[in-house]
């Protein structure tokens, strides 16, 4: 299951990251890492982004974006 | 070495807590710099220790040190290139895990490294506890716990810098990098030991850079070109080989091993609570990101906002205004001294630039209080709520939901300014998105295209003010957005866009040292800026306007009405018993004497100190005074006609000052202009209003006036419809749009240099504006002719196209977008 898929409310472990270049070293350097646990806090008021909470703190980023983040 | 100066450099991540931590080292004795050619500032201060002087570098927050961004660069390179002695590496105490991601790469550099833990407070509130002694020996560096904040802690980093100085003590934490351990080892002996590298240069870190497929090391390794070839073949072969033996790229490998390495330093030093509370931030965010609250409150703020910053900013501007006059006073005072018609050049150029700089330094009031206002929105953690709100609606036209702030401070409604909205995009993380609202930030409706707007539409439109100018405020954001997304889709396209992945840090509340002291340094660095320059350009423009000059003819002609004028006055003298006492010279000195007396009295509200002047006005020229005071029978009949005197002296020089404008260089210019313009319905009186308003926007106004014979702004309005008698409203609203385009005032386009970091961005910003403007006039003036459309109808007219243009400008899909659909996975999430 991709990251963006997951709905407000639930999680999941990370397992993989399918991004290449910026956008994957922008995730790595966020601490996007296998083992992470992420959970889905809220959608934006016009649905995108999405803000998680990753490891303990908080992150945004866009369904665009969560689309390469592979959870379970 | 004690005698010596110690470099230290104060790197770590985002919202860590650095630029407190340099306060209290330094003392907030520090100066502001920016980095050559880049936006990134960065702060340096001196402080001293039991035995030594240092000199600390406040770097750019990083969440690590890859290459990518240009905050990242900056802090690179000046670890590898200036080679600090000492680095302090700021850590979030309660956000451990990520913050030694940074913590590690610097280690892997082999510098001499001491972690800052800070923010122990909050870890503390939390119930985080750090077994610092622990980590020290594990990382084999000084650890040392701070609470910046509250100035906990700030000995012990000085004394562990005096330690760390007297016998440097070098990083060798090295992290187990697995199934890519050998590979470190091929890349260090085929590859690293044959590149020509900097002594500094640790091999296993240079190893590892290329492995990552570093962009910067692997210039170094490219840049000989007897191996190049070879090396980047090897390289490239050892990458794919890795990810062919394991399957992972070598970068990610890389990454993730890191991170594993610092949730397993975190496992063995760091015990979190047992239960986790929801923090208060989390609490908040309910309310503040909610669907609802969210943007009701974000349009709060910004209205607020702009209450504060434009509207009583501006009314303290009026009232700070009588200091700025008294600059201009005191000028004119020391200036040599007016002439009857024609002034010394050194006084008309002293003038001039003196004004030019007090109407700059009159937004002052309005810039502080934007400054401090912004300095508590970046501290307080809204900015990136801000963004997270309104990203989907602004990423649509190619710009990003910090894109909010610049827009609204530029003028999204009426009044703003484009300086500080220029400045104010520094926070916007992705390049494209920033240039593109740097482009459009000029569009908005400063405070200086005001005074036209009304001069305008109380000609022409008024019956229908308000309509006016509510298409004039809002029409603007309508041409604004289509232009973003044409750009970011055109010029833009190539820019590297940045993901929006954007960290949401806990609400701080601001201090207010912290807020004062960052307005106190956006002002002084934007004074330096700006006034310097605004100086320079004064000058060209007083040349261009005022030279080549009147022909000698005209000012004969002049110099004759001035004599006929000064005749009349001396025939009424005769009548008088100041006959033979007054003299035909005199005459522009009584003129000067009355000038004196009223500047003198200027603002004395005190009847007793207003007598004192007059007195010692009337010692230092009994017969002046008596004529501009009307003393005695004699002076009465001298003073009535000295009045005519004043009076055609005001006409004249009005009337030069008119001829010379239009014989000047500019002149010229706005005549050569005249058969392009015309289509645009300016003719060439205009051109040259609109060409003096590139100095500061304020000037068309001031031009038309000073065009048309009107000083006071009030009726210039009526002057300049009976000046112009084929103007009709259509002219008045394609000239409306026009300035709503025009291209930024010579300060803003310093900002746009600045922030953009090229000369090439500013030119065009100035360039396409103007096209623009033109282009849009063009459509309205003759479009709305050829069509017979009233000014009006024109009007609405044209609304209605650029609302059609927004909305199918937000329809095309951005090229670089990813075939994501959005709508999919929102039908599942939602
Ligand atoms: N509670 C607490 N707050 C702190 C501490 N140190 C800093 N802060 C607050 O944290 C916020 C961020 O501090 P800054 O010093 O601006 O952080 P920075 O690392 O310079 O941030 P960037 O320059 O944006 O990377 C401010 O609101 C500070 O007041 C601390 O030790 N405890
Ligand atoms: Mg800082």
């Amino acid at each position: 299951m991709t990251l963006d898929e997951l709905t407000p409310g639930t999680g999941g472990v990370m397992k993989d990251l399918t991004a290449e270049g910026a956008l994957g070293q922008r995730l790595m350097d966020l601490g996007f890492y296998p083992g992470a646990t992420i959970k889905i806090v809220r959608n934006a008021p016009l649905v995108d982004p999405i803000e998680l909470e990753l490891d303990g703190y908080h992150v945004s980023i866009r369904h665009d974006e969560a689309r390469h983040v592979e959870v379970e | 070495m004690s005698s010596q100066t110690l470099l230290v450099a104060l790197a770590g991540q985002p919202n860590c807590g650095k630029s407190t931590v340099f306060n209290m080292l330094t003392g907030a004795r520090q100066h502001v710099a920016n980095y050559p050619g880049v936006t990134v500032e960065k702060k340096v201060g001196h402080f001293r220790t039991d035995s030594r002087r240092v000199e600390l570098v406040d770097l750019p927050g990083t969440y690590s040190l890859s290459s990518y961004s240009l905050e990242e660069r900056v802090a690179r390179d000046f670890i590898l290139h200036d080679r600090p002695d000492v680095i302090v590496d700021v850590m979030d105490a309660s956000n451990l895990k990520r913050n030694l991601y940074l913590a590690l790469q610097l280690l892997e550099m082999e510098a001499t490294v001491v972690l800052d833990l800070n923010m122990m407070d909050v870890a503390e509130r939390r119930g985080i506890s750090v077994d610092h002694a622990g980590l020290s020996k594990h990382l084999g560096v000084p650890v040392v716990p701070t609470v910046g904040k509250a100035g906990v802690g700030g000995k012990d980093l000085k004394r562990i810098l005096d330690e760390e100085a007297e016998k440097p003590n070098k990083a060798s934490y090295k992290i187990d990098y697995g199934t890519m351990e050998p590979f470190i080892q091929k890349m260090q002996d085929q590859v690293v030991s044959a590149m020509q590298l900097p002594e500094t240069y640790p091999h296993r870190w240079v190893a590892l850079k290329l492995l990552e497929n570093d962009a910067e090391v692997l210039r170094l390794a490219t840049e000989d070109p007897k191996s190049s070839e070879t090396l980047t073949r090897d390289i490239e072969q050892l990458r794919k080989d890795f990810q062919e033996e394991t399957g992972t790229p070598a970068e990610r490998h890389i990454a993730f091993a890191r991170h594993r390495s610092c949730a397993a330093i975190c496992r063995d030093y760091m015990k979190l609570p047992e239960q986790k509370r929801a923090s208060l931030s989390d609490r908040a965010d309910k309310f503040v990101c909610n669907r609802f609250f969210g943007p009701l409150l974000l349009i709060a703020i910004l209205f607020v906002l702009y209450e504060v910053s434009i509207v009583f900013g501006g009314w303290l501007a009026v009232k700070v205004w009588p200091v700025w006059g008294a600059v201009e006073a005191f000028a004119a005072k020391v200036l040599p001294q007016a002439g009857f018609l024609e002034d010394p050049l050194l006084r008309g150029l002293g003038v001039w630039v003196v004004k030019s700089t007090t109407a700059i330094l009159n937004y002052l009031p309005i810039f502080f209080l934007l400054f401090a206002l912004i300095a508590i929105l970046e501290d307080s953690g809204y900015m990136p709520r801000m963004a997270f709100i309104l990203d989907r609606l602004f990423r649509r036209f190619g710009l990003h939901g910090q894109s909010t702030l610049p827009l609204i401070l530029g003028g999204v409604y009426v009044g703003g300014c484009a300086i500080p909205g220029v400045m104010a995009t520094k926070a916007i993380p992705d390049e494209r998105a920033r240039l593109a609202t740097i482009l459009i930030v000029p569009m908005m409706n400063c405070l200086a295209k005001v005074p036209l707007y009304l001069i305008l539409i109380g000609a022409y439109f008024p019956e229908h003010g308000g309509l006016a100018m509510f298409f004039i405020a809002t029409v603007t954001l309508f041409m604004a957005l289509p232009v973003a997304k044409t750009l970011s889709l055109t010029v833009l396209g190539k820019r590297e866009s940045a993901p929006f992945i954007m960290e949401m840090p806990p609400y701080h509340l601001p201090t207010v040292t912290g807020v004062l002291r960052r307005a106190f340094e956006r002002i002084w660095l934007f004074l330096k800026k700006i006034v310097t320059v605004v100086v320079a350009v004064a000058v060209v423009i007083f040349v261009l306007i005022n030279f080549p000059g009147l022909s000698e003819k005209r000012e004969a002609s002049y110099q004759a009405q001035q004599e006929a004028v000064v005749g009349k006055f001396m025939k009424v003298v005769d009548k008088t018993s100041y006959k033979g006492e007054l003299l035909p010279a005199d005459v522009p000195e009584i003129v000067l004497f009355a000038d004196r007396l009223k500047n003198a009295k200027r603002g004395l509200t005190d009847k007793s100190a207003a007598a004192a002047v007059n007195k010692s006005f009337e010692q230092a020229n009994p017969i002046y005074y008596a004529v501009v005071k009307r003393k005695g029978a004699d002076g009465k009949k001298l003073n009535k006609a000295f009045k005519k005197v004043v009076k055609t002296r005001k006409k004249l020089r009005r009337e030069m000052r008119a001829e010379r404008f239009e014989s000047s260089f500019l002149g010229v210019l706005g005549r050569a202009l005249e058969p392009v313009t015309k289509y645009a319905g300016f003719n060439w009186r205009i051109n040259i209003a609109l060409l003096s308003a590139f100095a500061a926007k304020e000037n068309s106004a001031a031009t038309l006036g000073s065009i048309y014979g009107i000083d006071g702004s009030g009726s210039v309005q009526e002057s300049m419809k009976a000046g112009e008698t084929g103007f009709t409203a259509l002219h008045a609203l394609a000239l409306m749009l026009f300035m709503a385009l025009y291209p930024p005032c010579v300060p803003t386009s310093i900002m746009v240099r600045m922030q953009s970091g090229s000369n090439k961005w500013m030119l065009f910003s100035i360039l396409y504006q103007t096209l623009l403007g033109l282009g849009v006039a063009v459509l309205v003036f003759s479009g709305g002719k050829m069509l017979g459309l009233s000014g009006l109808q024109a009007m609405w007219g044209f609304y209605g196209l650029c609302v059609a243009a927004t909305v199918i400008m937000a329809l095309i899909p951005d090229r670089s977008a990813q075939k994501a659909d959005i709508g999919k996975t929102c039908k599942q999430n939602c």
